[in-house]
């Protein structure tokens, strides 16, 4: 019904301005475009249009054309094309640009909308700014701030209603703040498709619920959070931990997933308090799952690596690589390299660049579930794609590594080097391990980690900056929020340490290494660490178009052919 | 001049002794003979003959229904639906209730010839929840009316086919406005819709092209199907045509229904002659003309100006008892005609008592979809309501019309006139009485009625 | 749900007079109330099931309207009008009078579960005022005395029942 926008571009005038957008554009945008802000609450980019919060009252106008012959009618006094203003205040979220669309928001009319509407939203609002988490980041503060008249006339005893009900285990609901926007409601059946959400009785009285004994439980709840311009849905993960003026953000990709969500996360002194969404037009637009926002707490899991070790007994890292050289040294020839998914595109570099000095065969380990259709795709390795682009791996991976157990069965692997892996879980048996060293680098301890000759504790994606390539074969990068833990190291040193036992040279800082990657890698030939793009790069994905990829349809993404079927 | 006698078209048979609601009296009366007639015409005839007319919608609106129908989409391939608006629920009006429970066969020829005329294949009839016996007195017309082929696969045997079905509300004003209802026929919240782009004649029911239309209107469009457009507008005055219903209630003598020629009759000659005047020992001191969305009128205030007459202009200088009851003349001093409901009140009303009523009505059928309507119909009613009950301050009067003034024109529908005019009116013409409302109760005068 | 084969039969006669099943939500709710007295969440439940919608489709729809009770009232249903044409003509003293005579107050059963008296708004029959329904009944110019009267009228039936 509010169409979406075409190339073709329009001419519209805000404010005096004169501006070109494409034709259709919602008038929100343009003027956007155009440097102005229109303030709003019901109006959300990814959200079907219900106009009903009234903020984005502004005056339009339209060229005059004669009815009957359809020429422009002339303004004597201007000489321009006399614009036919509507009397009544319009809503900007209705209206797409047209051709000749003139609008205005500084009048005295305008100002009074702004000002009635801010009056409206405040005099049943709860005076909950000291306690709600919203505050600072609150577009009922903002706006009135902005917009407001700055004082009440409103003298009346306000509306009650149920202050702070679980709406679900992420989700923490309070009636009184909510403003009736309904951007929840629209999100939960048009994104999540789990119409769980409603308004029961009428008028003032409206109020926010699902129905008595269903939750807000899907896996996109937190979403609703992000989107509530007030502090009537919040988190119950974030609930009273951090000011939002506090927190310094940084970007991020959830790592959950092939879909590679753009993130942002927020952190104090080198502590994430949480993770939310960042736009992006070809990925995610404005979502992610819930199931992406606990990552962070990878960072301190009990499980969370911090010794580096050597045949068991603490250790340095220096000695620990001389200890991994000696192994490969005394093993030429029969090592073999399990690399990761989960590892970014310069780790995989490395890797393989490990995997040619050491004449190693590698391997990487397939992690599949079932796909939602939204955002989080079936391929479980954000990074699948990143190891078949720097030639650490030619074919798709399997879940269970049977060649490198018949190969460590027959003899000829004496050495493996498990980049994060637990190789238990992905199919080789104590006997077969009992036949190996392995040299282990990850965040989290496992079985493998246990039995490893080597320990080398390495970083969780937030503490470390890279590249992942994702389902659409997009380059994206992530950046280091925080330090890293005490006692790991980052992998790129690790691994370039590595390399260097062996007698080989790559550099470990990015910049550098990229010059090195763009070199030898030719999808990657133009890019540079720097300036790869805030909503990443396509990279051409033909040369390996034929192999049987997992995913199948999310957001803004459908696969080539059939997907392969799922392998446990 | 003496007030005109009533012209009773669409209440012929209203209370007549010995008129029973059944399709055989209906018959016997020369019913669906019109339709028959109406059926042998090519329907865009029919259109025209309706634009020709003038007719202005019943409901309240006033909009022309020729020009409502040829707004109609009728090349988007989609089914196209007639939905009948008989939710009557303007405070003030009641008229729809008669034709529904006396004489239903007159709408139900009335919507047949509306549906033939514009392609439609299915009608709705949106009527009242608090209308029980309406709905089933409706579903046995249309019974009876199917079993006749008046409704149905065939209708008098022509091939057409249109089909009927009551629909029951359940107790919400919103459910007039016209998107309201089609939302809450498709069984949801009745939240109107925001026009551009949900015109219903565009995007109406089930994102259909759609005309709604008042009760009245169609038995009019009956009426206009029998005598021709050009007749039809002879009837009434000049953009304001054919007869309508008025429905008087509040202090006066006969307070009830009455059908005049738009415009041959004056609110002077409605309430005095018609009505028999005041009661007993009291004086009139406002109306409010055309349901209790109308601005109100003062007793005693004039209203001067020049309007056209023919093809001149015409000084006009009018007491409220001078002004012609048509939709022209009332907009011109400031109201409206509306759906025809006027409240009468006299000197034992208090003002702020009264608007406290009113105030009330409109928080309570606020549908709450948007904040200026939402928020500011509650505010006034909780100000109104302090006044009465509580402390009164001298300025609450003006907060009263600066709350109104916020809501009018800013909102999703129409409801934000309807409970912003009101309050905007009664401030402006009896601001005195709101200002010294709350020395009035210290000095502990006498209780009027209880309002609210 | 247990409800009686003419109600699931008036049920079913008119879910396809609509070319979507959630227009009928407000029929099948008239039907259930009138049959059961009031909407209880099992209904909103069957009524969601039968229409392929969610509990909280119904439930929105269930509580914006008031002619829809979810707990049940008393025996007759005293509803009088409260908007301005019948306030001005004694409305509130009707509604004062019947809440006198059942010893009861708005909204709640009265102590012989006998009545539960309400405020409507306009009941459309203004030219008649103070207008009060009772049940399906319509009934005119009901003021203190006649308002005493159907209280009688009331009583009376209640006792030849028992």
């Amino acid at each position: 019904m509010i169409a979406p926008a075409q190339p073709e571009l329009v001419t519209v005038n805000i404010d005096g301005k004169e501006i070109a957008v494409p034709k259709g554009t919602n008038v929100i945008e343009a003027a956007r475009l155009a440097g102005v802000d229109v303030p709003h609450y019901c109006y959300h980019p990814k959200l079907t249009i219900v106009g009903n919060c009234r903020m984005c009252l502004i005056e339009m106008g339209l060229p005059a054309v004669d009815p009957a012959t359809k020429a422009p009618v002339m303004d004597p006094a201007t000489g321009k094309q006399k614009i036919n203003w509507i009397p009544r205040p319009q809503i900007g979220c209705a209206t797409n640009a047209s051709a000749g669309l003139h609008i205005r928001t500084q009048t005295p009319q305008v100002k009074d909308c702004r000002e009635g509407v801010m009056e409206f939203l405040l005099i049943n609002h709860p005076l909950d700014c000291p306690i709600c988490d919203q505050a600072g980041e609150c577009k009922l503060q903002e706006q009135s701030t902005g917009y407001g008249r700055g004082y009440s006339r409103f003298i009346e005893q306000k509306n009650v209603k149920p202050k702070r009900t679980l709406l679900g285990p992420r989700v923490m609901l309070d009636d009184e703040r909510c403003i009736l926007c309904s951007r929840c409601i629209r999100f939960a059946k048009e994104i999540a498709k789990d119409d769980v959400l409603g308004f029961i009785d009428r008028g003032s009285y409206s109020t926010l619920t699902c129905y008595p004994g269903k939750k807000l439980e899907n896996n996109y709840s937190l979403n609703t959070v992000d989107i509530c311009p007030v502090g009537a849905l919040t988190s119950t993960d974030f609930r009273f931990k951090m000011r939002v003026w506090f927190l310094k953000q940084t970007n991020s990709i959830d790592s959950e997933s092939s879909v590679g969500a753009n993130t942002v996360a927020w952190s104090r002194e080198g502590v994430i308090y949480r993770l939310t969404p960042r736009r992006n037009d070809e990925v995610n637009d404005t979502w992610m799952a819930d199931t992406g926002r606990v990552l962070y707490k990878s960072i301190t899991a009990a499980d969370r690596l911090t010794a580096v070790k050597v045949n068991g007994a603490d250790s340095a890292l220096d000695l620990a690589i001389n200890a991994a050289g000696e192994l490969f040294k005394s093993s030429a020839g029969a090592v073999a390299i399990v690399g990761s998914g989960r590892s970014s595109v310069e780790e995989q570099f490395l890797t393989k660049q490990l995997a040619t000095a050491l004449s190693a065969a590698t391997h990487l380990v397939s992690r599949v579930g079932p796909g939602d259709k939204i955002l989080v795709s079936a391929d479980r390795n954000p990074n699948v794609r990143g190891a078949l682009v720097t030639g650490l791996i030619s074919a798709l991976p399997a879940a269970q590594l049977n060649a490198l157990g018949a190969a460590i069965d027959a003899g000829k692997v004496k050495t493996v080097v498990s980049v994060g892996e637990d190789l238990f879980a992905a199919g080789l048996n104590a006997t077969q391990l009992a036949k190996i060293a392995v040299v282990y680098l990850g965040p989290q301890a496992n079985a493998t980690s246990e039995g490893a000759k080597v320990v080398l504790p390495t970083l969780t994606v937030f503490e470390k900056s890279g590249t992942f390539v994702n389902q659409q074969f997009r380059l994206q990068k992530f950046l280091k929020v925080v330090p890293g833990v005490s006692g790991a190291t980052d992998d790129l040193v690790v691994l370039s340490k590595l390399v260097a036992a062996i007698g080989g040279a790559v550099p470990s800082d990015l910049n550098p290494l990229w010059k090195v990657l763009a070199a030898e890698v030719p999808a990657l030939g133009t890019v540079t660490f720097a300036n790869l793009p805030e909503t990443g790069l396509l990279l051409d994905g033909t040369p390996w178009a034929a192999l049987p990829f997992v995913e199948g349809e999310t957001l803004h993404f459908k696969p080539a052919a059939q997907p392969a079927a799922v392998t446990a | 001049m003496p007030a005109p006698a009533q012209h009773r078209i669409i209440f012929q048979h209203i209370d007549e002794p010995g008129y029973t609601n059944d399709l055989a009296c209906y018959v016997q009366h020369g019913g669906y003979e019109v339709m028959k007639r109406a059926y042998a015409r090519p329907p865009a005839e029919l259109v025209d003959e309706v634009k020709k007319s003038g007719l202005r919608g019943r409901g309240g609106a006033g909009f022309p229904c020729g020009v409502k129908w040829s707004l109609l989409d009728r090349k988007s391939g989609k089914p196209i639906y007639l939905v009948v608006n008989a939710d009557e629920s303007e405070p003030g009006t009641f008229k729809d209730r008669y034709i529904m429970h006396q004489d239903p066969h007159q709408l139900i020829e009335g919507i047949m010839i509306t549906c033939f005329a514009n392609s439609v294949k299915q009608a709705y009839i949106y009527i009242r929840g608090e209308f029980p016996h309406g709905a089933r007195i409706l579903e046995k017309a249309i019974a009876e009316a199917r079993a006749a082929n008046f409704v149905g696969p065939n209708v008098l045997g022509s091939g057409y086919g249109c089909e009927i079905y009551v629909h029951r509300g359940a107790g919400a004003y919103i459910c007039g406005e016209e998107t309201g209802l089609i939302e809450s026929l498709e069984g949801k919240r009745p939240y109107p819709r925001i026009k551009p782009p949900y015109f219903p004649a565009v995007l109406g029911l089930y994102q259909c092209p759609t005309i709604v239309n008042n009760v009245e209107t169609l038995c009019h469009v009956k009426y206009i199907a029998d005598v021709g457009g050009e007749a039809f507008a002879k009837i009434g005055t000049p953009n304001n045509t054919g007869t309508r219903i008025l429905c008087v209630s509040g202090h006066v003598q006969k307070p009830g229904y009455y059908e005049f020629e738009v415009g041959k009759i004056t609110m002077g000659q409605l309430l005095n002659e018609v009505c028999g005047g005041p009661l007993p020992g009291r004086t009139f001191k406002a109306v409010i003309p055309g349901g209790s969305s109308a601005k109100i009128l003062k007793f005693g205030e004039r209203f001067k100006g020049k309007r056209k007459v023919g093809a001149e202009m015409v000084d006009y200088d009018w007491a409220v008892e001078d002004v012609p009851m048509d939709f022209d003349s009332l907009g011109m001093i400031g109201t409206m005609g509306g759906s025809g409901g006027v409240i009468v009140m006299d000197d034992t009303v208090n003002m702020v008592e009264a608007l406290a009523n009113i105030n009330a009505f409109y928080a309570h059928e606020s549908c709450g979809q948007c904040t200026p309507c939402r928020e500011g119909s509650l505010w006034m009613k909780k100000i109104s309501a302090r006044m009465v009950h509580g402390d009164a301050r001298p300025e609450d009067g003006q907060l009263l019309k600066s709350v109104a003034d916020q809501i009018a024109g800013r909102t999703i529908c129409a409801f934000g006139e309807a409970c912003a005019w009101p309050t905007q009116s009664y401030v402006a013409k009896f601001g005195d009485e709101f200002k010294g409302y709350a020395e009035a109760k210290k000095a502990g005068k006498p209780a009027a009625t209880t309002l609210v | 749900m247990n409800l009686k084969p003419e109600t699931l039969s008036r049920i079913d006669e008119v879910i396809p007079h609509y070319p979507t099943k959630r227009s009928a939500t407000l029929p099948l709710l008239h039907l259930i109330q009138e049959e059961v007295g009031y909407i209880s969440n099992e209904a909103i439940e069957w009524i969601a099931a039968k229409l392929e919608l969610q509990p909280i489709n119904v439930y929105e729809v269930v509580t914006f309207y008031p002619m829809f009770r979810q707990k049940p009232i008393g025996r007759r249903h005293i509803k009088v009008c409260r908007t301005l044409s019948c306030a001005l003509m004694g409305g509130y003293k009707t509604c004062a009078t019947f809440e006198n005579e059942f010893h009861t107050h708005l909204g709640e059963v009265s102590p012989d579960g006998e009545v539960t008296v309400e405020f409507v708004e306009c009941l459309a029959s203004c030219g008649t005022a103070p207008v009060v329904m009772i049940d399906d009944e319509l009934h005119e110019k009901v003021d203190a005395a006649k308002a005493k009267q159907l209280s009688d009228q009331i009583k009376g039936e209640a006792k030849a029942r028992k």
